[in-house]
């Protein structure tokens, strides 16, 4: 796997935006909360793209931009292109599942280096109740799901990265390689997800000439409880690598009482807890994030194919 | 052990036996219900109260929660059918009346009506052959 070192490239700024389940649960610090899953507006999909914008808003608040790299998880990006009509900025959409949000920081990361572009934001969201339409049922249909399963967070995230110094850092990258292990269950994705984020990792370490324990904490996106068991054991036996300081985003969102199966999932996860929590903590210094995305396209499976995944690896550096 | 073993392994396993035993509590509380109607009224009447009060329970948001504490026991009965067709219409209905809730009205419920009408036709020539014979 290719991994790229960055050069004067920071996070500069960033806006956080969850809805009513998320204020609910074990997060403090973000910047907005929703109070329905429709926004005031008449659609889900209306109401994901106002997330969007909203967020987009807020950062052009805070400063300019001239490109905008981000995804969702909407069939043909379509609530991001929706979004991107009313700014008018060069944008770049781009699609990995619940990793995309670590791929657009890496590819951010790149331009910003190379001193193509002067300010980027990524963005992405999730909407818990658009994405069951797409993947699984219509919304209000009761379909009783497996115990072990993880439920979209209703989140839209954005961050500025620039050339210009803040204590957060981007250091490298590696850029992860579809793999499946043959899963089909797609209420499994945590099963399907932890041998992309366990080869990304290994590959990341291998190519930067680092241990597991050098970083502070590894934060994988949303395997949730049995996918983060699962992670640790493919480390363990494939890779001979055994650590205790891997931590699973989705995992971090809900509280028990809550009712939300292994924990949260979407590309959103990972900012949202990266930024509310993580890097505010004085004793991460070293991070090293993991986005882990399930491939998953319905029609695919229901043509008997397994589900691919895929990992991306960005390591960050917080200054004190 | 390959990975398939593995994660089969970790995976937690569902209460079967617990959920059987709720879906069968239901069914049956349903059914005694059900019998209580045909009895004050008809056959008839007794499936429009059945569909129509799921209908509504699935308009106001109720009937999703209802089946995940009393499982397969208000799925399988023709509730879960009404439900299956209120939902997907709510879900369809800001796509237009053809391309929308027309074309996706029996998204869910298109196998029941499919298989059910060839399993009836397949029984009722069974049936045929037996009186026949």
């Amino acid at each position: 796997m290719l991994t790229l070192k960055f050069k004067n490239t920071y996070i500069n700024h960033w806006f956080t935006l969850a809805g009513d389940d998320e204020r609910k649960g074990r997060l403090s610090n973000i910047d907005m909360y929703l109070k329905d899953f429709y926004y005031g507006e008449k659609t889900l999909e209306a109401a994901e793209v106002k997330m969007q914008k909203t967020v987009l808003n807020n950062l052009l608040s805070k400063t300019d931009f001239d490109l905008v790299i981000g995804g969702d998880l909407s069939n043909q990006l379509g609530t991001i292109n929706t979004c991107m009509r009313d700014f008018p900025k060069s944008f770049l959409g781009i699609y990995n599942a619940c990793s995309t949000f670590v791929e657009g920081l890496l590819l951010a990361s790149n331009l910003i280096m190379n001193n193509n572009v002067d300010k980027i934001c990524v963005l992405t969201s999730s909407h818990n109740l658009t994405s069951e339409r797409q993947f699984r049922f219509p919304v209000e249909y009761g379909a009783l799901k497996a115990c072990y399963t993880t439920s979209t967070t209703t989140a839209a995230v954005g961050a500025i990265i620039s050339n210009i110094p803040s204590k957060y850092k981007i250091i490298s990258a590696t850029i992860g390689s579809v793999v499946d292990y043959g899963i089909t269950d797609v209420y499994n994705m945590g099963a399907v997800m932890a041998p992309a984020a366990a080869s990304a990792i290994n590959a990341h370490l291998f190519n930067m000439n680092k241990r597991a324990k050098d970083y502070d904490i590894i934060l994988t996106g949303d395997l949730g409880t049995l996918g983060i068991e699962l992670l640790n054991e493919v480390l363990k036996r494939d890779f001979k690598i055994s650590t205790d300081n891997i931590y699973d985003a989705g995992t971090m969102i809900y509280k028990e009482s809550q009712n939300k199966y292994t924990g949260g999932s979407g590309p959103s996860v990972l900012p949202l807890v990266l930024f509310s929590k993580i890097i505010r903590q004085k004793r991460y210094k070293k991070i090293l994030i993991v986005g882990t995305g399930a491939l998953h396209n319905p029609t695919l499976i229901n043509q008997k194919n397994s589900i691919p995944a895929i990992a991306h690896v960005v390591e960050i550096e917080v200054e004190s | 052990m390959t990975y398939k073993e593995l994660v089969e392994k970790m995976t937690p396993k569902e209460n079967r036996w617990k959920n059987c035993i709720v879906a069968f509590l239901t069914g049956g509380v349903m059914g005694s219900i059900s019998h209580l109607l045909v009895s004050c009224f008809d056959v008839q009447t007794m499936l429009v109260i059945w569909i129509v009060l799921s209908s509504i329970l699935t308009g106001f948001g109720v009937f999703d929660s209802l089946v995940d504490k009393l499982k397969m026991g208000i799925v399988i009965p023709i509730t879960g059918f009404s439900h299956s067709v209120t939902s997907a219409s709510l879900e369809y209905k800001k796509e237009g009346l053809v391309t929308g809730i027309g074309a996706n009205y029996f998204k869910l419920a298109g196998s029941v009506i499919l298989y059910g009408i060839v399993s009836a036709a397949i029984l009722a020539g069974l049936r045929g052959l037996l009186c026949l014979l």
